[in-house]
């Protein structure tokens, strides 16, 4: 549809020829007020973020005095060496195959869940994501704690499992109970994508595949699945990378035997006070994440 | 279509409950929360008998009132602050042309995907060396405290609150701005009479991510709040890893409350800013409010 009032100014136009001086000044005086709008934003990211993480990839290379203090000179590979010792890189596969699974849980639960409210009637459907987003958008410090009053050894899991004559549950503080807390932590993000890609499908791709003699198991696995994937991949990084870094969840559900990435590093500039260590570790984690989501957005692309 | 088969019949009956069982996970262990916080005992799981003891002892409590004092006010701030930057990012990055829009594009990006431990030790590194140079150029001594809980707050949510709002921006189409234009607007008219009506529900849905994200950090604020100031979350953090209390359930539930309300105003604002733009695509009444200027 043309634009209502794309007349009276083509009339205009006429009026005054566009010479290509003219039209190089608007131009450059377009370029000027969008680089004045985007001005504070700029500034602020440059100052508040763009050095700070430059200052973090120089103190990664600083030596770490025998007080604790960051020497800024005797420039060294030291801390990144030292990501590839054993119990370093223990950290980093733990924290690697904690987040897989986690991505994986919520993957396996969502997709019917995210199929299934799509396939609802719109009023039901609006509902039904209401009630997915208000959990969503309380406090997540809140709903991990939430979590330690269930599984506590006296908590009311324990208490039911010991009144119908089981045993007490002890969950706390193990791998499992950082598991559950960063599926629950992390689930919605896996759904809303999910839904925003089934909910945008095309279903009449599906009924073309019945009427084509599909059963319905085909049709899924060669229409529905792939049209799905981008939310897939979407979903699949959304939760990933926040469980890979995670702090708050093994933090509060966790214990010795738990400690990741996110909790490491945290203890290197609050506990042991080694920030060049600390600092060569933020970048380790960021480089998996950064090969993690490549690598997740190729297979997402091949399947597609 | 195919009739109901069997299988499907089954099918349907698996997802449903599926559902269900999420709904259960989803909301048993909130409910739980705030069932206990109405639990006389000492012991959080101990259950003997109704009261509202914690939520009276909540409220004489000075370290809670002092955080939840600054939790509001380095939201407010922080809100206010992202919600105006990161809409002119927006607006620049959707509408504009201009040298340097594709790095500042990636650089405003980074700030989402990058983990918010990192982020943490990225802004504690860096008001260290900050103050250390301010310390050594004007002899001032400066502090961690509610200042820079807010620089860093407002720094983490630019990015979010521009995505929210770019991405509304990308739904209108220009035709409704060139309208304007056409008759006669200003630029600035323009943009107040047409496009942030109509922007306004990706900028109070900007709004309320940017303070859910104040109200929600933990980590970043650990990291840069210094030992005078602390904000809730930061404070019943600290009491959780020493144990569960009954206490914590009451402050806990006061926040779920408080965010749930959050989340109901803000989308009765949406529904609301949503029939306000429909309106404005009616030509009559765009010329209305253009001549009422």
């Amino acid at each position: 549809m043309e634009p209502a009032g794309s007349e009276p100014r083509d009339g205009l136009m006429t009026l005054a020829p566009v010479t290509p001086e003219l039209e190089q000044a608007a131009i450059r005086a377009e370029s000027r007020r969008g680089l004045l709008i985007a001005l504070p934003a700029t500034v602020y990211l440059v100052l508040f973020f763009a050095i700070p993480l430059i200052l973090v990839f120089v103190y990664s290379f600083a030596t770490r005095s025998s007080t604790g203090q960051t020497v800024l000179a005797n420039w060294n590979l030291e801390s990144y060496q030292r990501l590839f010792s054993p119990d370093v890189l223990a950290i980093f596969v733990r924290s690697l195959l904690r987040a897989a699974l986690t991505t994986a849980i919520c993957l396996f639960f969502s997709y019917p869940f995210a199929y299934y409210i799509a396939t609802r009637s719109p009023r039901v459907r609006n509902l039904m994501l209401i009630f997915v987003m208000i959990p969503f958008w309380s406090n997540f410090l809140v709903r991990t704690y939430a979590w330690r009053v269930l599984l506590g050894s006296d908590g009311p899991l324990s208490q039911l499992s010991q009144s119908m004559g089981g045993e007490p549950i002890r969950l706390l503080f193990t791998n499992t109970a950082v598991l559950i807390g960063l599926v629950y932590g992390f689930m919605p993000f896996m759904v809303l994508p999910l839904y925003a890609a089934l909910e945008r499908m095309d279903w009449r791709l599906v009924e073309a595949a019945r009427d084509l003699y599909a059963d319905g198991w085909t049709a899924f696995r060669k229409v529905t699945l792939p049209l799905s994937m981008p939310g897939v991949v979407a979903g699949s990084i959304l939760v990933f990378i926040p469980s890979l870094g995670a702090y708050v969840t093994p933090a509060l559900l966790g214990g010795a035997k738990t400690v990741g990435i996110g909790d490491y590093i945290v203890s290197q500039f609050l506990a042991a006070r080694n920030w060049p260590f600390g600092s060569a570790l933020s970048f380790g984690v960021m480089f998996v994440m950064l090969l993690a989501t490549v690598y997740y957005f190729r297979a997402g692309a091949k399947t597609l | 279509m195919n009739e109901g088969t069997a299988p499907k019949r089954l099918v349907d009956r698996l997802l449903a409950i599926n559902a269900w069982v999420l709904y259960v996970f989803f909301y048993a262990p909130i409910l739980v929360l705030i069932f206990f916080s109405f639990n006389d005992n000492n012991n959080v799981a101990i259950w003997t008998q109704a009261s509202f003891r914690w939520y009276g002892e909540m409220f004489q409590n000075d370290n809670v009132t002092s955080a939840l004092r600054n939790s509001l006010i380095v939201a407010f701030f922080s809100t206010i602050v992202s919600t105006v930057i990161g809409t002119l990012l927006a607006i620049a990055l959707e509408r504009y042309r201009f040298r340097g829009r594709g790095a500042l594009d990636g650089l405003a990006y980074l700030p989402i995907i990058i983990p918010d431990v990192t982020m943490a030790v990225m802004l504690l590194i860096f008001f260290f060396q900050a103050f250390g140079i301010i310390d050594d150029l004007l002899g001032v001594r400066l502090n961690t405290g509610l200042l820079t809980i807010t620089l860093a707050h407002i720094a983490f949510s630019i990015s979010f609150v521009a995505v929210v709002v770019r991405a509304r921006l990308a739904q209108l189409d220009d035709s409704l701005e060139e309208a304007a234009a056409d008759l006669y607007a200003g630029r600035w008219q323009a943009f107040r009479k047409v496009t942030l009506p109509l922007i306004a529900p990706g900028v109070a849905g900007g709004a309320l991510l940017a303070l859910t994200l104040s109200l929600d950090d933990v980590v970043v604020t650990q990291f840069v709040s210094g030992s005078g100031a602390t904000t809730l979350p930061v404070y019943v953090f600290g009491l959780v890893r020493r144990g569960v209390t009954p206490l914590i359930n009451a402050v806990s539930t006061v926040m779920l409350v408080a965010s749930m309300v959050l989340v109901g105003i803000s989308l009765g604002f949406q529904r609301g800013a949503e029939a306000r733009g429909q309106r404005l695509a009616d030509p009559e009444v765009l010329k209305l409010e253009m001549a009422t200027d």
